[in-house]
């Protein structure tokens, strides 16, 4: 182990020795360190969870945006300005959105429904078919997102979304968080809270928000796990996925649409 | 005996002068780097690796945990660019965090000695946040 | 026997070969300024939203990619169908499709979002995606046709002709699918999802390539005297009679698929009858100017005869396929995705196509500047390469080029 992270050292030292002359001119007895023990270094995320939501479109109530609001806050997508001299309605539709409402009427019987749409996850993300660099990708445990290093901002993954569920970043980010890095130029969309997740957290920003309204619409948890409040949900009651005809098998489930 | 307590004398002095050498010269290595500056120097830490390792690799080490971090899902790993910005981020006198992207800071004070311009900051923030 | 017929380099007269350069050169650093605008500001000055997100770049950098390997035609009926009266007009077409691409990629490049990391792109590859499938194979035409030039002009590389034609018209042929199929797989949006896509684009290459082919020939010629005879007019002016009407075809072909299948009326309604800008668009700049007006001049006893009408005629294949990319490409963006079936959505807080309206997009100006630049930097490539190299042949009069023709 401490062998082979020596070798790994020095070969890095070899590569980078030209980079770095200045730097080995003042840090001579780098090989004498024994290697520091590292931290442990945590788990990457398994096949084992797969992240889903339910919604429940007949709790999701009119003129709430409760969790707009709190995907907002949480991802700090209102921190973005109206640069100066933009047009309010031109700027409305190049401001990204990662959860909006929907409000949609039945074409027959009338009856109208409200719901919050977001990335689907889907399971065959057209997203990441498309995108030339591999920034688009899905993790292992579902959850569908831009890995904003390498993405271009080609923009074909949101002509490829069927859900436009995505948003290209069209202004410099002045105000940063550091739990929800974002920047000019590339593309970005719902990611599930994956910072909260990751950390040990079960929800995402928009289901708490949902709940302390007290609408509880939104349900989310590991669609693996036949115990989970979600999975025991889908179980119960019959619920689709928008735009099934496509067969993306979407990690974000409705009911009541 | 006396003898003896002359020469431990002798090394002890010995000893001082040499520790007093090592750190005059290693405070003019900082400031050669025009950055001696780092909070984390003064806090007693040490960095996620030796400080020499660190000083030629730390753009291999966050890279590193760049794709285990946004690919993997691996949280509070050892080359984490937020903590790196916890350790190495300066406050000014009224305790405000001065970013560590702004001129003579501890990244960009080097950064700028080598000749190295980063993006990392168009998105990434520069003080500690949430 | 035919006769031989020797190349030269463009002799225009110095002053007006550099006033030529210079006015180009200048279009193109403007076009150059606004894609730096565009990228320091952020996309928010021009007029692409998150509706439309694709915007005139795009349409001018698909139509010069298109007419690029369009371009190409011509030499390869010369190299690879064995016709000699196309063979002294393979330089000028080699020349002319490297410079195409070259233009276009160029705007596709300069409007991404991150233009400064090309380098992820050349060297992170989804292979799954068409879009780096593009990649590798615009890069491979500038080598192959590149190649092909070489062969073409210089003696020595003589046995490597044939299979460099051939190499570089299987080739463009796979380059045009791969452009067209760029919209084929994106299921999700009903102005797009067709099969039809790739050969119709093939098809439309060639009309493309072929009427900037003949006005830079025509003007080239005619700026420095060369002669240019009927018989080779002739020649081409039928073959994009020809490509013009089968673009119609495939036109008609593709709406009418579309009408077949019921999912899709909503979209054809759209741009046939109540989608605004797009269905004007689409009858007067797609069908008339780009199809109808030419073909008639075209077929035209009296008319196709005079180089004037001529002109005009291959002016309006060209603006035509523009408006044509443009419908299709921002006309299929501004018809609201099919997200919710049987259902209307009455409120959206991401313009989700409130009661089927279309979303809206206006071209800014930094974006057409940028479109126009990667015009401009084609052209000086191709001014550039006539004024240096061997391309232009001393005569392309009848006798010369076709002495069988009875003129
Ligand atoms: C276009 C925006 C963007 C740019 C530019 C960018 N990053 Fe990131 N970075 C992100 C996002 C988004 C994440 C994911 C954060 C998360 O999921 O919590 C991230 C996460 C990371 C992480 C893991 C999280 C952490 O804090 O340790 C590292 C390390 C990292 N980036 C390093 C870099 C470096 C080094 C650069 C510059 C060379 C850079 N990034 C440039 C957007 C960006
Ligand atoms: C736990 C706090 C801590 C963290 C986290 C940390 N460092 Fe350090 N770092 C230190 C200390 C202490 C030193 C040595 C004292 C000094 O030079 O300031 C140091 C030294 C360095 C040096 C060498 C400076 C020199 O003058 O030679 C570099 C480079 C460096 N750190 C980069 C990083 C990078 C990059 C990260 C993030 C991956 C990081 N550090 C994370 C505490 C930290
Ligand atoms: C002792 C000088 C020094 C200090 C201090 C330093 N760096 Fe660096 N850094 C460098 C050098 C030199 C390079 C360029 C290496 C190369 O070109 O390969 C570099 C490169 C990087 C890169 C890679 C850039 C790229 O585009 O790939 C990152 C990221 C980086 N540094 C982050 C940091 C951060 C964050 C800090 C502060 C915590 C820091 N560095 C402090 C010297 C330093």
């Amino acid at each position: 182990m401490n062998n082979t992270q020596d070798t790994n050292q020095k070969r890095r030292q070899f590569l980078l020795k030209g980079a770095a002359v200045t730097a080995a001119a003042v840090a001579p007895g780098v090989m004498l360190h024994t290697a520091v023990v590292a931290k442990p270094l945590g788990e990457a995320v398994t096949d084992a969870v797969r992240w889903g939501m339910l919604i429940d479109a007949a709790k999701c109530a009119d003129g709430c945006d409760s969790c707009v609001q709190a995907c907002n806050d949480e991802n700090g997508l209102d921190l973005l300005q109206k640069p100066q001299g933009q047009a309010e309605d031109l700027w409305d539709q190049q401001i990204p959105k990662w959860i909006r409402n929907v409000k949609v009427k039945d074409n027959l019987s009338g009856h109208v429904t409200n719901l919050p749409m977001m990335c689907q996850h889907c399971e065959e993300p057209p997203c990441v078919d498309v995108c030339p660099t591999t920034a688009s990708f899905r993790r292992a445990d579902g959850i569908v997102m831009v890995d904003r290093h390498l993405c271009i901002g080609c923009r074909y993954c949101m002509m490829a979304c069927p859900y436009k569920a995505r948003s290209f970043v069209h202004d410099v980010v002045e105000h940063k968080l550091t739990r929800a890095p974002r920047g000019k130029g590339c593309v970005e969309s719902c990611n599930f809270c994956v910072h909260r997740l990751d950390d040990g957290q079960t929800t995402t920003a928009c289901q708490d928000a949902c709940a302390k309204e007290g609408h509880d619409a939104i349900t989310f948890g590991d669609l693996n796990d036949p115990h989970s409040e979600v999975s025991q949900a889908l179980k119960e009651q019959s619920s689709t996925q928008i735009r099934a005809d496509l067969k993306l098998n979407t990690g974000v489930r409705y009911r009541g649409v | 005996m006396k003898v003896r307590a002359f020469e431990h004398g002798l090394l002890l002095a010995l000893a001082v002068v040499l520790l007093s050498i090592a750190s005059v010269s290693s405070a003019e290595e900082k400031a050669g780097w025009k950055n001696g500056t780092s909070l984390a120097a003064t806090q007693e830490k040490s960095c996620v690796r030796d400080t020499a390792f660190m000083r030629r690799n730390h753009m291999e080490v966050i890279k590193h945990a760049r794709i285990d971090t946004v690919r993997k899902g691996v949280r509070g790993v050892d080359g984490s660019l937020s903590e790196c910005i916890v350790c190495h981020v300066n406050k000014d006198d009224k305790g405000v965090p001065i970013p560590v992207n702004q001129e003579g800071q501890f990244c960009a004070g080097c950064h700028q000695y080598v000749g190295v311009s980063l993006d990392c900051y168009q998105c990434h923030a520069t003080v500690p946040t949430h | 026997m035919m006769k031989k017929i020797y190349f030269r380099e463009w002799g225009l007269e110095s002053r007006s070969y550099w006033m030529l350069l210079v006015v180009l050169a200048a279009i193109a650093a403007i076009g150059g300024l606004a894609a730096l605008y565009m990228e320091h500001n952020g996309h928010w000055v021009t007029g692409m939203n998150n509706q439309i997100v694709w915007g005139t770049p795009h349409v001018f950098a698909i139509f010069l990619i298109v007419a690029a390997s369009g371009a190409l035609n011509v030499a390869s009926i010369g190299s690879v169908f064995n016709k000699t009266i196309y063979k002294p007009l393979a330089p000028l077409s080699a020349l002319l499709a490297i410079a195409l691409l070259l233009g276009g990629l160029l705007v596709l490049v300069l409007d991404l979002g991150r233009p400064d990391r090309l380098i992820v792109a050349m060297t992170t590859y989804n292979f799954k995606s068409i879009f780096a499938w593009n990649i590798i194979l615009y890069n491979g035409f500038f080598v192959i046709v590149g190649f092909y030039l070489w062969t073409v002009m210089d003696r020595k590389m003589k046995c490597y002709y044939k299979p460099a034609g051939v190499t570089a018209f299987v080739w463009r042929l796979v380059l045009t699918t791969g452009t067209g199929s760029i919209f084929g797989f994106l299921v999700a949006r009903q102005g797009f999802d067709a099969a039809i896509m790739a050969p119709w684009f093939i098809v439309m290459s060639f009309g493309f390539g072929l009427a900037i082919y003949m006005l830079v020939l025509m003007d080239a010629f005619k700026r420095d005297q060369r002669p240019l005879g009927d018989a080779i007019m002739r020649k081409l002016k039928g073959l994009l009679a020809v490509f013009v009407a089968a673009n119609l075809m495939f036109m008609v072909t593709f709406h009418l698929t579309n009408l077949y299948g019921t999912e899709n009326h909503a979209f054809e309604v759209f741009i046939m009858l109540n989608g605004g800008i797009y269905t004007a668009l689409f009858w007067i700049g797609q069908v008339l100017i780009g199809g109808l007006l030419p073909l008639a001049i075209l077929f035209h006893p009296t008319l196709s005869i005079s180089r004037g009408w001529l002109t005009a005629a291959a002016v309006m294949v060209v603006v035509g396929g523009w408006l044509t990319i443009y419908v299709i490409v921002i006309g299929g963006q501004a018809f609201p995705m099919a997200m919710f079936p049987g259902k209307t959505i009455i409120e959206s807080g991401f313009y989700d196509g409130v009661d089927g309206m279309a979303a809206s997009y206006i071209p800014s100006i930094p974006e057409v500047l940028l479109g126009l630049g990667g015009v401009a930097v084609a052209l000086v490539v191709t001014v550039i390469g006539i004024r240096m190299l061997k391309i232009l042949p001393i005569s392309l009069a009848d006798e010369v080029a076709d002495p069988h023709a009875s003129a």
